[in-house]
């Protein structure tokens, strides 16, 4: 899959190795007929590694909102909704006669195989990436146009197997009470028809008694359609997941491609969300004495160790790191930041400060330390990733994510404490928190608390569904909540920016 | 019981297993089958008490003890949650069931372990479908065995003559031997791959609707509703689904398990499972949560055949036999069920110059007033409809429907016997499914007693002794037509097996040109 000039020539064999594991021996078309796909071939063509990395990350970007649009019960409809413009942004797929048609659908088709090998180590993984797969198929065929769509479905037929045995005139005849008491009466202007097949292709629909079964075989009606390609495409994926799991074992460590997968597979908690400092938002600010002014708009875990700094006039050390790089992300300068410490420790000597504290305020800003330090300007903020996959705090630090390091009854308490009383929100984190949706919760509590300014913008057609997605960094929950709050006032301006 | 514990049965414990496969099928199999039947020796010896400690205990204590019996198929074992001791348990006409020495006696002289194991191993040399497939032992101490596993037929019989399991359970196939499931190094190396889809009726679901009867008590009134539940089942399973091998067993107290044993439902995974469930379900919520039955119109035509199946027992059986709506209070949950207010009151003012009426009249009255005009908005189809959908209520199948989601959920073996009623987990012909009476069905004293019986009047002085050695037990009692039974069901189950596997074996030669 990786261009071979990039490859060091001893590794040529793992990645022939790799090839012949996922692909078939046989020459393949590289041309895309239809835009949507049962990615039943591997690709076999060349990508770069810059290419491999990007396209999965922007494949699990769109995943990973699905998933959240299922744990927040968003209707199909809503969820269309919410990830139209989430999928035009990350991974569009235009009609065949688009120019891009083909680049796009090659996007498709690779960054899938990339998550497959990603997610395809526990049994856990394979079982929400066939999910969320399966979810996408359905979203983009229900949104596919029909003449397509048609096209598609015929073709799976010829290559699959997939026999849309029609139920002939003669049977319907016969049935002709039987099958509508079942599948009920075709709407104005939908096809009457019905498929045969046996009744194991549509579990659901036997489930739900809405086809008629005859000495197993399952009349479905052509409406139906749908459910049993979209039941295919899972059956068939859960199959190659199983067979990819086989395989993997058998690929080197130390292949190059390892690392990316492992973390890959890993963003899979929240995905990994980074923030450019540069782009808080024009006309903010920030100075050592308006954060606390500033701090209703701080998420949860950084509201956590403001009040603890407060409180103690201290804050333990990855407390304070990880308060210093949100700091940083919100566009603090360094001096303000170390103003901002030294008067917070307020029962410090200056002399200690100086000694013990400062230093790491400047090595967090880049201001010191190695080269590469000072080359990448100091560290990056924190994304929500990070916070929900590092160790728990020990006794007395208060770092992390408090959706995830409180108890359920301390986190509800706290809630309320910062104006979150409504019972139906609470209710909501109770459960993200039990099913371990950390990041969900949080989401959850910062819709809340900008209902009306969400409702605005939405109805205004100000800010789109984009820039409304799942917040997934500390950074961007304080930039979004601020520029609601100040929606139309001068000054303010910049879109959220998380890439 | 002194016949059933006399010394010349006991010799017969290491004789070969009288309706087991000719020896031979065994041979290469003997030295890991000596292995097997002494590592599963040790591994329970700590959970073996002396059985004659518990021989004596009095009735009441076993009765405990096994209230879950017709909960059959737990995935592990359940403390036994429901008061038994508050019903009152008619006890067998023999009670001395409960003995070890009968229940050996049993395993040794009457379990058909031949026909279980050609039933579970789907052909007549032994193969994984058999060898490896768990099953688990309820010993008398209520210690649960779970795991177990053996080659052929001749070592499951020996284990349970040595453990004496109060009963046994059949759970899946597994990928691997369960036996050797902690040397797998891979936890995922060790899955369940095969089971019969089973389901599982038991008259506790009915104890809102029964009248006759409380508790463990059956009579022949109540059996009717597992009579009506095999009825509309098997004819689901049947001409919706196809299958055509499906054994209903008595569960030896009060309810019925059903066993469909067609590769195709036995390789159904747990979507598939739940499917079947849900198609065959009807009944939502639980008592008194209102209306329960709420089927959609037109109805499908599995509701609609289950409907014109149930109506002659809901006239017969539910109306004039449990009648229900008898007393006012009862009669109240009638009312509730009826969609017009109207109506409603005018029947309400009838039953209350006539309280007693039973349930048949108040039946009738419904459509009788409604005919006279008594509401002037009545509309006609909403209460021929709710009328259908008490029908239904009181008549379609209650299904323990989480037993048959799982593939990994164990169930009670046939020919088990039930500890407290003494009586054997029988098969049911379906063909003569209203002839079954559950009173009727042998216990295991009894049997051995009609053994002796039929040597008592077969001694004619040594004349025709080798034919009358010929004779096996099971075939001197009232176990015979049972046996016989499942003979000819695993026969026919046999007989498909090894077509599809020559037309499979057809079909791949055909695919390699
Ligand atoms: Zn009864």
């Amino acid at each position: 899959m990786l261009a071979s000039s990039r490859i060091d020539p001893k590794r040529r064999n793992n990645l022939d190795h790799r090839k012949r594991q996922f692909a078939q021996p046989q020459w393949q078309q590289q041309k895309y007929e239809y835009g949507l796909n049962f990615y039943v071939l591997p690709p076999t063509a060349e990508i770069t590694l810059e290419e491999f990395e990007e396209w999965a990350i922007a494949r699990l970007k769109v995943l990973s909102e699905l998933e959240s649009c299922t744990f927040r019960n968003r209707t199909p409809e809503e969820t269309t909704n919410y990830m139209t413009p989430i999928l035009q942004k990350h991974m569009p797929l235009n009609p065949s006669r688009s120019s891009t048609a083909q680049d796009e659908r090659k996007t498709d088709h690779y960054s899938h195989f990339i998550l497959r090998l990603a997610f395809s180590a526990t049994e856990d993984l394979r079982r929400r990436f066939s999910r969320l797969e399966t979810m996408l198929f359905r979203l983009r065929y229900k949104e596919e146009d029909a003449r397509e769509r048609k096209n598609f479905v015929d073709s799976l037929g010829a290559t699959m197997g997939m026999s849309w045995e029609k139920v002939s005139e003669d049977e319907v005849q016969e049935l002709g009470a039987d099958l509508r008491a079942a599948t009920g009466y075709a709407k104005k202007g939908e096809d009457e028809g019905w498929f045969k097949v046996d009744w194991e292709k549509v579990p659901e629909l036997v489930e739900s008694r809405k086809v008629l079964l005859k000495r197993g075989k399952a009349y479905v009606p052509v409406r139906e359609q749908q459910s049993l390609v979209v039941a295919e495409f899972g059956r068939r994926l859960d199959a190659a997941l199983e067979l990819t799991a086989r395989a993997l074992p058998r690929l080197d460590e130390d292949d190059r491609l390892s690392p990316i997968l492992a973390h890959l597979s890993q963003s899979f908690t929240a995905p990994e969300a980074t923030y450019d400092a540069d782009s808080s938002p024009s006309g903010l600010a920030p100075t050592h004495q308006n954060i606390d002014a500033l701090s209703q708009h701080f998420p949860l875990c950084m509201q956590h160790l403001h009040r603890t700094l407060r409180q103690n006039s201290h804050l333990k050390h990855y407390g304070r790191l990880q308060y210093t790089l949100f700091l940083k992300g919100i566009g603090l300068s360094l001096e303000e930041c170390i103003m901002f410490w030294r008067r917070s420790f307020k029962l410090m000597t200056d002399e200690k400060f100086t000694k013990e504290y400062k230093y790491n305020v400047r090595h967090a800003y880049g201001d010191v330390g190695g080269d590469a330090n000072r080359r990448g300007r100091g560290y990056t903020p924190y994304s929500c990733q990070k916070l929900l996959t590092e160790a728990l705090p020990g006794p007395g630090m208060t770092h992390g994510c408090p959706y995830r390091t409180f108890t359920v009854d301390n986190l509800v308490a706290m809630l309320q404490q910062t104006g979150v009383s409504d019972r139906e929100t609470l209710k909501g984190v109770r459960e993200d928190v039990a099913r371990q949706r950390y990041h969900i919760a949080c989401n959850r509590v910062f819709e809340y608390a900008h209902k009306s300014e969400i409702k605005e913008v939405k109805n205004k057609g100000v800010w789109g569904e984009a820039e409304l997605d799942t917040i997934l960094h500390p950074n961007t929950y304080f930039k979004r909540s601020f520029l609601l709050k100040h929606l139309g006032e001068e000054g303010y301006s910049g879109e959220t920016n998380e890439r | 019981m002194p016949h059933s514990t006399s010394p010349e049965l006991s010799l017969q414990e290491d004789s070969i297993l009288p309706d087991a496969p000719a020896r031979p099928l065994e041979d290469g199999l003997d030295n890991t089958s000596e292995e097997e039947s002494s590592a599963g020796t040790q591994t329970m010896d700590d959970s073996i008490t002396d059985p004659a400690s518990k021989a004596n205990a009095n009735l009441e204590d076993m009765f405990e003890d096994d209230d879950e019996d017709d909960d059959f198929s737990s995935s592990a074992p359940q403390a036994s949650s429901e008061a038994a001791s508050q019903d009152t348990i008619k006890p067998a006409p023999n009670t001395s069931s409960s003995d070890p020495e009968v229940m050996k006696a049993f395993y040794q002289r009457l379990f058909p372990f031949r026909y279980l194991f050609q039933w579970l191993n789907h052909s007549p040399s032994p193969t994984n479908d058999f060898g490896h497939r768990e099953f688990a032992f309820t010993l008398r101490n209520d210690a649960y065995l779970r795991y177990q596993s053996f080659p052929t037929a001749d070592l499951l019989r020996k284990q349970c003559i040595q453990l004496n399991p109060s009963r046994f359970e059949i759970g899946p196939v597994y990928s691997t031997n369960p036996r050797e499931r902690k040397a797998l190094r891979r936890a995922t190396a060790f899955r369940p791959i095969s089971k019969e889809l089973v389901f599982d009726i038991d008259m506790t679901d009915y104890d809102e609707i029964r009248t006759c009867c409380t508790g463990a008590n059956i009579c022949s009134r109540c059996w009717t509703f597992i009579t009506m539940a095999i009825k509309v089942i098997d004819a689901a399973l049947r001409d919706d689904f196809g299958f055509r091998h499906i054994l209903w067993v008595y569960s030896g107290r009060r309810g019925a398990h059903a066993w469909v044993c067609d590769r195709r439902a036995r390789d159904m995974d747990d979507a598939k499972r739940r499917a079947v469930a849900g198609y065959l379900e009807l009944l939502k919520g639980g008592d008194k949560s209102g209306k329960r039955v709420n089927a959609k119109r037109p109805l499908h035509p599995h509701l609609e055949r289950s409907l014109n199946l149930l109506r002659d027992h809901f006239q017969a059986d539910i109306l004039c036999k449990q009648d229900p709506w008898a007393s006012p209070e009862k009669a109240a949950r009638l009312l509730e069920l009826l969609p017009d207010k109207e109506l409603n009151k005018s029947l309400q003012k009838k039953w209350d110059s006539a309280p007693l009426r039973p349930s048949s009249q108040k039946w009738a009255d419904i459509d009788a007033l409604a005919a006279t005009g008594a509401s002037g908005s009545l509309d006609t189809k909403a209460l021929r409809d709710a009328k259908q959908d008490i029908v239904l209520e009181y008549t379609y199948p209650r299904l323990d429907a989480e037993v048959s989601k799982k593939l990994n959920h164990l169930l009670k073996s046939p020919f088990c016997v039930h500890p407290a009623t003494g009586r054997v987990c029988v098969p049911i012909d379906t063909r003569r499914v209203e002839e079954f009476d559950p009173l009727g069905v042998p216990t295991a004293t009894e049997l051995l007693a009609q053994i002796d019986e039929w040597a008592r009047t077969h001694d004619d002085g040594g004349e025709g002794e080798e034919e009358k050695k010929k004779v096996q037990d099971w075939e001197k009692t009232s176990l015979k037509p049972y046996v016989e039974f499942f003979r000819t069901f695993v026969g026919g189950l046999l007989k498909d097996e090894k077509g599809a596997v020559k037309r499979e074996r057809q079909e791949s030669e055909s695919m390699e040109f």
